[in-house]
């Protein structure tokens, strides 16, 4: 058992090195198809970032009437916090909404002088709330408009950023909809036309792959060396994908986030390096090995 | 005259009315012989007479569509499927085309066949070079298939079909792709292989050497057994 192990992976080596040009076809290919895999990871996680950002951006402000103790205000900010849609709440007393405003306003003397002529503050207090999901927004609007609240509450925002919140939440869907039916899409693409590659490697074997069968070799020990063939250029590809993208990432990254409000490219793919290398290994070994396993099938019948 | 029983036992290879067809067409019709052991056995015919069907079945390579093939008193039809390399081990096989393997070097391609076969790298080690030693290839043993005359490849297959010490030569128009001096030099080679025991079935067109050789000839036309002669000469 262990001998003839030995001698499949002794042969699968040999014939890796010996068809250098096939090989080097093959992983050509293979690596083609790693980058496309990288590049999808890699949209999708810039993807994910921008409308994160951009998630952020969005809340709403509750604004509670002139006069409207802290207490209620402080037990209306619990009673939200326990809804499973709210992620959390700021609160803004007057005092802070005051403080905040004179410091927006500092270069307006104006503005200023009229805010001291007045005898009492006339900024309201608020709770400035972040849904988890965008789409959250209108439950939460309508949990605010309830009879129990009606009496403390001035305005809420919701209602003028409502077409926004709305546009952008439909947005967010369909992007992440329309990305995953693309790297869908693209992902089965170059794994047929890897596996293609590799048919056609071995398609030129078959002649070979008969002489074995007429001079007894059994099914496995014809089949092994051409899996071991096939895992050696899912090694061979992911290491050149590896070292292709690092300088790629490298270069690349500054560019992406001058125009898109995210973090280092580069960084995010030094940081995962690791298990992006792990992912690929995988995904090459599955391809080759599965790829040779049902190219040589054909041809060893019987 | 021998019994039924005598028959039986000292026969090794036994076609029962056996028929190959390939749609409509007959490519063997009706064929039945025998071959004892340590025979060495002609079979002749033009292009398309059915000789090389006759190989690939006795290789297990097709099946027969009627009839039987008993080979070692066992009906080959009924081998299991694992048990069809072990069976075809038995049979040591060269072609016209060669059929060596192109990556392979010489000392490779006859070791190949017995690592196939679970053999122990020592025995390896001590029999592919005897091998080599006999079909007279020790110095190109490190030469691949391209680099090596027409004669020579078709050494190193012969030199391939014995490593198994088989029962059974089988040999599908050897000297068809070499000149006269190779031509010769394999027939010598595979009647001295005959001379040491084995079983040699030789399927050639070849008049001259079927003349010279004076063994027995199975002469085959359309798919048909057509003449059965000790000593047999070339006549189709």
């Amino acid at each position: 058992m262990m001998k003839g192990f030995k001698r499949i992976v002794k042969w699968g080596v040999k014939n890796f090195i010996r068809n250098g040009w096939l090989s080097t076809a093959t992983i050509s290919i293979m690596v083609l198809t790693l980058l496309v895999i990288t590049v999808l990871i890699m949209v999708n996680v810039i993807a994910n970032g921008v409308l994160l950002n951009l998630e952020d951006k969005i809340d709403i402000s509750v604004y509670f009437k002139l006069g409207t103790s802290e207490e209620d205000i402080l037990q209306a900010k619990t009673q939200l916090e326990k809804l499973a849609e709210v992620e959390r709440i700021e609160y803004t007393s007057q005092n802070e909404a005051l403080i905040t405003f004179k410091e927006k306003h500092k270069d307006n003397p104006v503005l200023l002088q009229s805010l001291d002529e007045l005898d009492s503050n006339p900024l309201e207090a608020s709770l400035n709330i972040k849904a988890r999901e965008t789409s959250q927004y209108a439950s939460i609007n309508q949990f605010l408009e309830s009879v129990h609240y009606k009496d403390i509450i001035d305005k809420v925002n919701y209602l003028q950023n409502k077409g926004v919140i709305e546009k952008l939440s439909k947005i967010i869907v369909d992007v992440k909809t329309l990305g995953l039916v693309l790297s869908l899409g693209l992902a089965i693409i170059v794994f047929l036309v890897t596996f293609n590659a590799i048919r056609l490697a071995i398609y030129s074997s078959r002649e070979e792959i008969n002489v074995m069968r007429l001079v007894g070799a059994s099914n496995w020990f014809i089949r092994g060396p051409f899996i071991v063939e096939g895992l050696m250029y899912g090694m061979v590809a992911t290491m050149v994908t590896v070292i292709l993208l690092y300088p790629a990432f490298y270069f690349i990254s500054p560019k992406i986030s001058s125009f898109l409000p995210i973090e280092d490219v580069f960084s995010y793919f030094k940081a995962n390096m690791f298990p992006l290398f792990l992912l690929l290994l995988s995904i090459s070994l599955v391809l080759g090995a599965f790829s040779s396993f049902f190219a040589v099938r054909k041809y060893l019948k019987d | 005259m021998p019994t039924g029983r005598l028959v039986k036992k000292i026969i090794m290879i036994e076609f029962k009315n056996v028929s190959k067809f390939y749609d409509d067409c007959a490519a063997l019709d009706k064929v039945t012989f025998g071959i004892k052991p340590k025979e060495f056995v002609c079979i002749v015919g033009r292009s398309g007479a059915g000789k090389t069907t006759l190989l690939k079945l006795l290789l297990k390579e097709e099946e027969q569509s009627e009839g039987e093939i008993i080979v070692d008193a066992r009906d080959i039809s009924k081998l299991r499927k694992h048990d069809i390399p072990i069976y075809r081990r038995k049979i040591g096989s060269i072609f016209q085309d060669f059929k060596l393997l192109p990556n392979k070097n010489a000392y490779e391609n006859i070791a190949f066949a017995m690592e196939a076969a679970g053999r122990t790298e020592e025995e390896i080690a001590v029999d592919v070079p005897q091998i080599l030693n006999l079909v007279e290839l020790t110095d190109k043993a490190n030469n691949f298939p391209a680099q090596l005359s027409g004669g020579e490849k078709q050494r190193v297959a012969i030199g391939r079909a014995l490593v198994h010490k088989p029962d059974i030569l089988m040999a599908d128009e050897p000297t068809g792709n070499l000149d006269p001096l190779h031509t010769w030099d394999i027939i010598r080679l595979l009647c001295r292989i005959n001379e040491l025991g084995t079983t040699v079935i030789l399927a050639t067109h070849d008049r001259e050497i079927i003349n010279a050789l004076g063994k027995r000839v199975l002469s085959f036309d359309k798919g048909r057994l057509i003449r059965d002669e000790e000593n047999g000469r070339y006549i189709v």
